[in-house]
């Protein structure tokens, strides 16, 4: 009896390919004898209740009130530094570094850009708060609150100064960054940020080999030149920067007036302290501006350059989205210039489309991305001529300051200005007086 | 001096306004973002008619084992002896030794129910999301074996790196109060 049914289950399984149509079962479910009943299914684990996204932003409030409160008020570099700890604990180890405000760009972006995505509210406040915070403290999240800032932050032993023309040259990485993550999310392909997010893997302790190796070293150049990332490569900082130049209040390295000690000129691991300036020398001056006129003049070039360069790399580009790759591949296919399929072509193939379909597809997609990247090449050689300009304009300075466009708002160059101890000296005395 | 008052509060005044024009700027964002928003959280999920079980979801996903795992719908399996998604294509003989078995990490067991019948049950702190069993048991089954995202394991990424790596856009966002795509048994008829 056994035997038989296996030949004849054996036989059945080898027509069944034939004779099965879509939508019916090959194998009739059994009639049991023995009065077997199917095993109740294992309950399957539920997702992460919505609650702990609203906490989620809760506790970004909370933590960005007091990190205004730490870098502003407080003025201590100490408690700075707890809470940066403590956020980069929740916010990184607990929360598995998902979702921060840095990738939420992309999600802002769809958003934007595709009338059918719903945003998931996280995303949508942790892009808005820190926004609106710079807008009135200055980067307070990227001092105390990131935890992707925080990760480089505590790893940083021997600061190395690094020439303004270089890190303002390397900080074109970041708004090319900026700029390919928008144009990728808006067309719906990729979240760039998310993919190379050099620090996630730390804080889920686990993940891709490639991505974990990129980490390893940002954080081993860390060590040395502080917050890489941060300064070089972050797409969101380059918002906050902008946004920090507005912002009501920020840091300031002296609580009262600036005498000029000098004490605090190499205090700033990341370059932001800026010295008082003197007017340009007379020779100087006029060298000054015309490479002025110049760069001015080199700035349509620049930006003409620029876009014509992305819309060269439309091909290219398209080739990050799946249907484009796909759309490649069945056309080599059909042409007969490749032998065999891929899983993306056989994919396509059930799907009962037609071919023509999918290469229209794959024509609007190039199109789109051939005016998304011509827009990215302007946007790209504007900045790059905005900083040549940047670089050669000299803004009066009376005081030592913080740049309020790079300062980090760590906290570290406060005990550097005596000033600042007189004032500690003072609060102590009204404290222990009272 | 004059001229110089007049500048500063010329700068001030752009100051301002574009403090205010950037405040409105993330206003808009946030409204737009409340706006679009459906309430409802969404997470990963695949979809299991689209999926072709290419094996991505084992290889691809951020976590070492991944979140993906296999699930048996007990309604629309055959309960073969010959079982294709238990047993290699030409298994050496119709038994559960390790030879014979198709699944890499020996992650399904098979069980007598009565003759010619047997049940076959994943064991998912094994399965590690290849698929195999499910392609093999698409190919020549009923298809009762299918893949699904574990939610206690997904880690909800922005991008899903499987679904990034999909080649048949299985992967899609679905509501979290309904976070499974399963297989329903009266797809027979």
């Amino acid at each position: 009896m056994t035997r038989l049914a296996r030949i004849t289950a054996f036989i059945v399984a080898l027509l069944v390919p034939c004779l099965s149509a879509l939508g019916e079962l090959r194998f009739p479910p059994p009639e049991f004898e023995s009065g077997y009943r199917f095993p109740e299914m294992a309950p399957l684990p539920v997702a992460r209740p919505a609650l702990y996204e609203y906490i989620d932003a809760a506790l970004l409030v909370v933590a960005l009130l007091l990190a205004s409160y730490l870098i502003l008020r407080r003025r201590s570099r100490r408690a700075i530094f707890g809470l940066m700890i403590l956020a980069l604990f929740y916010f990184g180890f607990v929360r598995d570094g998902c979702i921060c405000p840095i990738g939420a760009i992309q999600n802002v972006t769809l958003t934007v850009f595709d009338s059918t995505y719903a945003i998931p509210l996280a995303a949508a406040a942790f892009f808005v708060i820190p926004l609106v915070f710079t807008l009135f403290c200055g980067r307070v999240f990227c001092g105390a609150v990131c935890p992707l800032g925080a990760i480089q932050d505590a790893v940083l032993i021997h600061p190395v100064r690094v020439p303004r023309w270089l890190e303002s040259g390397l900080r074109l990485l970041a708004y090319t960054y900026l700029g390919a993550a928008v144009l990728f999310a808006a067309i719906g392909s990729a979240f760039l940020i998310c993919r190379y997010d050099p620090f996630v893997g730390f804080f889920r302790l686990n993940g891709n080999w490639n991505i974990l190796v990129l980490g390893v070293s940002l954080l081993v150049i860390g060590l040395f030149v502080g917050r890489p990332y941060c300064r070089f490569l972050c797409p969101y900082g380059v918002i906050l920067r902008q946004l920090s130049r507005l912002s009501k209040r920020r840091v300031t390295i002296t609580p009262s007036e600036c005498i000029k000690c000098r004490l605090c000129e190499d205090a700033c691991p990341f370059g932001a302290i800026r010295e008082p300036t003197e007017d340009w020398p007379e020779g100087e001056y006029k060298i000054a501006k015309r490479r002025l006129t110049l760069f001015l003049l080199l700035l349509p070039v620049l930006v003409a350059a620029g876009g014509w360069a992305g819309y060269s790399l439309k091909e290219r580009l398209a080739r990050v989205h799946p249907r484009v790759r796909t759309a490649e591949r069945v056309y080599l296919e059909e042409t007969g210039q490749v032998t065999g399929t891929t899983n993306a072509s056989d994919a396509f193939r059930t799907t009962g489309q037609t071919s023509e379909a999918l290469y229209k597809e794959a024509t609007e997609i190039r199109g789109q991305f051939a005016v998304g990247g011509a827009w990215l090449g302007v946007f790209i050689g504007f900045v790059a001529g905005g900083k040549l300009m940047a670089l050669s304009v000299r803004r009066r300075r009376t005081e030592y300051e913080a740049d309020p466009a790079s300062c980090l708002a760590c906290g570290r160059c406060y005990k550097y200005c005596p000033k600042e101890h007189e004032r500690r000296k003072k609060t102590r005395e009204a404290v222990g007086g009272r | 001096m004059a001229n110089d008052k007049e500048n500063l509060t010329r700068r001030k005044f752009l100051r301002e306004g574009l403090w205010g024009a950037c405040l409105a700027g993330t206003g808009t964002a946030a409204g737009l973002s409340i706006a679009r928003n459906n309430r409802d959280n969404t997470v990963w999920q695949i979809d299991p008619y689209k999926c072709i079980a290419c094996g991505n979801c084992a290889t691809f996903c951020v976590l070492e084992n991944s979140a993906v795992k296999c699930v048996q719908a007990y309604a629309i399996c055959g309960y073969c002896d010959l079982c294709t998604g238990y047993l290699v294509p030409e298994p050496k003989a119709l038994d559960t030794g390790a030879e014979n078995e198709l699944c890499p990490t020996g992650a399904i067991k098979r069980t007598y129910v009565e003759d010619p019948y047997y049940e076959y049950t994943i064991d998912e702190s094994l399965c590690n999301g290849c698929g195999k069993c499910v392609n093999g048991c698409a190919a020549f089954g009923n298809g009762s074996l299918f893949l699904q995202v574990r939610h206690d394991r997904c880690k909800n990424c922005n991008e899903c790196a499987i679904a990034a790596a999909c080649p048949s856009q299985a992967f899609k966002r679905v509501p979290a109060d309904q976070p499974y795509l399963l297989k329903k048994v009266d797809a027979k008829e």
